[in-house]
């Protein structure tokens, strides 16, 4: 437990917390991998999901696909990726944005066609027989009555990759990753412990911010629609 | 791609390949035994479920490198023990089971349950010879997912120096080797269809009636 309060002392520090090297510029780093491979993981997977939720084509492939890229272990693929792509050691922030986004694909993809497939049928062929073209049909009636699994996936998807976007620290990045690694390769367990905690606490804010966003930001009607209230 | 690689070190390889299972099965086998009760309580009360399924989702949220390194202070255990590793991956298991083992509780349907005790079971017969067994197909549908999120993460755990196929990811990238590194993520690919096949084999043995009753599901 002294190893705890030690850790604590050292995030309690001002001058780890400043510069280019500091605590808070690791967390924008850390953020920052997180977001852009998010963004390009939402773009990809979340047209598609709602493709296959609405027109039923290719949901074997989806599945599939899906189930896949579940068991491939990410450090493999990470390591992988940057000694075998020609700039993956020079541009370390590519390989690893690369394996982010496969890893947010499977749970964005799944809550988006699984989100769609939900809505009931009947709600469907309403909103066709009031004259609604697909698109309006997929924009204003699928994709809101879909939005609490989409809020769902997106979370597994952003909690998945703030904690494997640590290991881009491994390929030289930085990232709250660096003091895990920076303390291992000088035997500074209070810095890895130290980093660890700012990891999990991010994770755990983050988690809490999608929670909060969920609760207010859906649409009063979902919830009613739904038959789970008004929450 | 060395091929001849692979076959001069298949002994490693296997090596490897069997200190990886060794970590990964407690793990599996714990978080499924540990989730169904929780799961049960969480199904049978409605104030232990606003507690256990938030928590159990909260569990999700950690980070496995970093919770690697800060059980061992927690636990009182060396940072290399491979028990740190299986206690992480058994939260996470339980993280992933509980929601499933909930909903398949829930599934079973209070109607059945009522049946069951008005033809004389008692509540623990309601439990071991009603809900749990047809709570079993998503059940072993949710064992499966844990089992392959598990082989995968044991491999994370070669950053603090736990022996497993992780070891060609660590290893292979500082010699800029990929062949050694494909092969470590061919063998964890590998290891999660056998624990796959197993864990359908168990499933079919254990659960005989979903193969004659729902096959149009699979």
């Amino acid at each position: 437990m002294n190893q705890l309060l030690d850790a604590f002392a050292w995030l309690a520090d001002p001058a780890h917390w400043s510069g280019s090297g500091g605590i808070g510029t690791r967390i924008l780093e850390h953020v920052y991998y997180s977001l852009l491979a998010l963004v390009l993981a939402i773009v990809a997977a979340v047209p598609a999901g709602l493709f296959i939720g609405h027109t039923g084509k290719g949901r074997a492939v989806a599945i599939g696909l899906t189930g896949a890229l579940r068991a491939l272990p990410s450090l493999g693929l990470l390591t992988f990726l940057a000694v075998s792509m020609s700039l993956g050691l020079r541009l370390a922030i590519v390989p690893s944005t690369i394996v982010l986004a496969i890893l947010a694909i499977p749970p964005l993809l799944a809550a988006a066609y699984a989100g769609v497939e939900a809505v009931d049928a009947d709600v469907v062929d309403g909103a066709r027989a009031t004259g609604l073209n697909e698109w309006q049909i997929v924009t204003r009636v699928e994709v809101p009555l879909a939005a609490p699994l989409l809020v769902g996936g997106l979370r597994s998807a952003t909690l998945q990759v703030i904690a494997t976007a640590t290991l881009s620290a491994y390929l030289g990045l930085g990232g709250l990753g660096r003091f895990i690694f920076d303390g291992q390769a000088v035997r500074d367990y209070t810095q890895m412990l130290g980093g660890a905690i700012v990891v999990i606490a991010l994770a755990l804010a983050v988690d809490g911010l999608i929670l909060l966003a969920k609760r207010y930001l859906l649409p009063q009607g979902v919830g009613i629609a739904l038959g789970t209230g008004a929450r | 791609m060395r091929f001849d690689w692979m076959a001069d070190n298949s002994d490693r390889i296997l090596e490897l390949a069997l200190a990886h299972v060794k970590v990964a099965v407690l793990p599996i086998i714990l978080s499924l035994l540990i989730s169904i009760p929780i799961a049960w309580l969480a199904h049978r009360r409605k104030g232990a479920r606003r507690i256990l399924v938030p928590v159990s989702s909260v569990l999700y949220a950690l980070p496995s490198l970093p919770l690697f390194i800060l059980l061992p202070v927690i636990l009182g255990t060396k940072v290399l023990d491979p028990l740190n590793l299986v206690i992480a991956l058994t939260l996470f298991g339980i993280a992933l089971m509980v929601r499933t083992a909930v909903d398949a509780f829930d599934s079973v349907g209070r109607m059945t349950r009522d049946d069951a005790l008005a033809v004389g079971h008692s509540p623990s017969q309601v439990f071991w010879r009603v809900a749990l067994p047809l709570a079993g197909p998503p059940l072993m549908a949710g064992t499966r997912v844990v089992s392959a999120s598990t082989l995968s993460l044991v491999s994370v755990g070669a950053l603090i120096g736990v022996p497993s196929l992780g070891y060609f990811f660590t290893n292979g990238y500082q010699r800029a080797f990929p062949t050694e590194i494909l092969t470590g993520v061919l063998g964890t690919v590998v290891l999660a269809v056998i624990f796959d096949a197993i864990i359908v084999l168990a499933g079919r043995l254990l659960l005989p009636w979903v193969r004659a009753t729902d096959r149009r599901r699979a």
